[in-house]
């Protein structure tokens, strides 16, 4: 909790702490009589990258569906600027893993885009100029717009991605949800991928919160990492995030694990030895 | 082989009052099934088309028994079965294929358990399998009509909710959509769609007319609206070249129509502007730009 309100402290005066776009509450989510996810708090500011790690099972995507709706809370809530239910649900821009759209489905780029404002355009009604101004402008965000004319299913992964990320865009939200963006793709698109979302975040002022099993990327590339198993084990910044026992239970790894060492935080030999002792 | 010419007169000859009928309602419906198609197609779910065709054939063996309406009685099976394959798919444990294929053929067996306590049941039950396009009755030609212009109003006024649903189920459960009653509106378009084809097509062929047309018309272009256009006019277009050669060379009509559809669809593999054979063999020649190699996709030098 108190590195979820972290107050900024300025020129010797306390400022009130910003109230998080997303607000993750004591969470609980059973599934086919099982519990998957408990009180899981968490909290992501406008601006941040939030990395959301952890094993697989771990309940990542359970806890993504939570926060749309999508699955019923045992218990707890979640907000997005103070709203509950389908008004915090319009307010969250919603990237799938890549695999759920349709690719080979014969639909343009900007056709694409525009098909995430389905629900916003509403009922019986064609898009309007204000439609296709917003899936300009979110194709310009991501830099697709020379590709707007082409079909979805000549692109390549890391476009693909591009056109999933600006489909959300297109709503113009205040909280981003990313579910592995980075799956698939090499390591330069990942690159590019991550400093778009880094981007988006900082200029765009996008609570920025995705699931990613590119733990390197994530440590490097996010403002700030939730370490997931079942329920959150631990949220801060990677240089906060330097016990190596937080990182050996959320993934059940032991403390030699070439994972830490990847992440230049295994413990020092000494800690080590005295581990072994014990 | 009679010509065009003989062919129109036939249609005007007063004593052949059938065969205008039997015009009509295999173009109409092979232009609904074109525009329905499409949505099958680019779903998948050409599996689910079938069951509908065959969860249609009781409901056409109790009409016939009781001597009601043959587009009635169907249509009211076909939809207790798509709402009934609706509501047992949610159970996750047993896949919806499993689940169709349990109710298909049981509406199936008992659609012939039924037609079998009529008298003369083989000449009917041949009939209703491969189609027939004598013994229309005049109201069914305005229930196809009718029918086929709702049909085609509701695929308008939910297109992009049906084309969003088709295009990621996630995201429109995220945005709010009601998937469940857009699945299950789909599924009701695609069984009177059926109902009204399968009096002239037949129970077995009628899936062709709701995938060729589509199927065909997906070779031809990448463009949703143009796909959408072109599956009813080549639906409609077999239905009359069909019905015509089978009328000339007297040959069944609905296997007819079916096989000129198939030769619709066949010439479009081959021809096609960009994923035809053809346009394949030639574009292999030509080395594609960087930009274009790095696409997973189709790679389409020039474009």
């Amino acid at each position: 909790m108190t590195l979820a309100t972290r107050a900024r402290v300025g020129a010797g005066d306390v400022v009130e702490p910003p109230r998080p776009a997303l607000a993750v509450r004591d969470v609980a989510v059973e599934l086919g009589g099982r519990l998957v996810l408990h009180g899981a708090d968490l909290d992501v500011g406008a601006g941040e990258l939030v990395g959301l790690i952890g094993p697989n099972g771990a309940g990542k995507t359970t806890l993504l569906r939570s926060i749309l709706g999508l699955v019923r809370l045992r218990s707890g809530e979640v907000t997005v600027d103070g709203a509950r239910g389908r008004a915090a649900a319009r307010a969250i821009g919603y990237v799938p893993q890549r695999h759920e759209f349709a690719w080979e489905f014969p639909i343009s780029v900007e056709d694409a885009v525009l098909s995430g404002r389905v629900r916003s355009i509403g009922w019986l009604r064609r898009p309007g100029v204000v439609d296709y101004r917003a899936a300009r402008a979110a194709l310009d965000r991501v830099r697709m717009s020379h590709l707007r004319k082409r079909p979805v299913g000549e692109l390549s992964g890391g476009q693909r991605q591009r056109v999933l990320v600006a489909r959300a865009l297109a709503l113009d939200p205040r909280v981003l949800l990313l579910d592995e963006p980075f799956t698939g793709l090499d390591v330069p698109t990942q690159e590019l991928l991550t400093a778009l979302f880094a981007e988006l975040a900082q200029q765009d002022g996008t609570a920025v919160l995705m699931t990613t099993h590119d733990l390197v990327g994530a440590v490097h590339g996010c403002t700030r990492l939730c370490l997931l198993n079942r329920t959150v084990i631990a949220t801060g910044t990677p240089a906060e995030l330097d016990d190596p026992a937080l990182w050996m239970r959320a993934f059940g790894i032991a403390e030699h694990s070439p994972l830490l060492t990847a992440l230049g935080i295994s413990s020092s030999p000494r800690a080590a030895r005295a581990g072994e002792r014990s | 082989m009679i010509s065009i010419g003989e062919f129109v007169q036939d249609l005007l000859n007063p004593d052949l009052g059938f065969l205008p009928k039997a015009l009509l309602v295999a173009v109409m419906s092979s232009v609904v099934c074109g525009v329905i198609g499409c949505h099958v197609v680019l779903r998948g779910m050409a599996f689910i088309g079938d069951a509908v065709a065959h969860a249609v054939f009781p409901g056409l063996a109790v009409a016939f028994v009781l001597q009601g309406s043959l587009v009635i009685g169907g249509a009211v099976a076909g939809v207790i079965t798509a709402v009934l394959v609706a509501v047992f798919s949610q159970n996750r444990r047993l896949k919806e294929d499993s689940i169709i294929g349990v109710f298909f053929v049981a509406a199936f067996a008992l659609g012939i358990v039924v037609i079998s306590t009529a008298p003369g049941y083989a000449g009917s039950l041949q009939q209703f399998l491969f189609g027939s396009i004598t013994g229309i009755p005049d109201e069914d030609v305005l229930v196809v009509a009718v029918a086929g212009t709702l049909l085609l109003l509701v695929a308008l006024v939910l297109h992009k909710e049906l084309v969003a649903v088709s295009l990621d189920r996630e995201m429109a459960r995220a945005a709010g959509l009601p998937v469940f009653w857009l699945d299950l509106v789909l599924y009701v378009l695609v069984t009177i769609a059926i109902v009204i084809s399968v009096q002239t097509i037949g129970n077995i062929l009628v899936l062709a007319l709701l995938i060729t047309p589509a199927a065909a018309a997906r070779l031809l272009t990448d463009r949703l609206g143009v796909m959408m256009l072109l599956g009813p006019v080549i639906g409609g277009s077999s239905a009359l070249v069909g019905l015509y050669l089978s009328w000339s060379l007297d040959l069944p009509a609905g296997g007819t129509i079916v096989l000129v559809a198939t030769a619709v669809f066949l010439v479009a593999w081959f021809l096609a502007p960009r994923h035809g054979l053809i346009a394949r063999r030639r574009g292999r020649t030509a080395a594609p730009t960087p930009e274009e190699a790095e696409g997973a996709g189709v790679l389409v030098p020039g474009s």
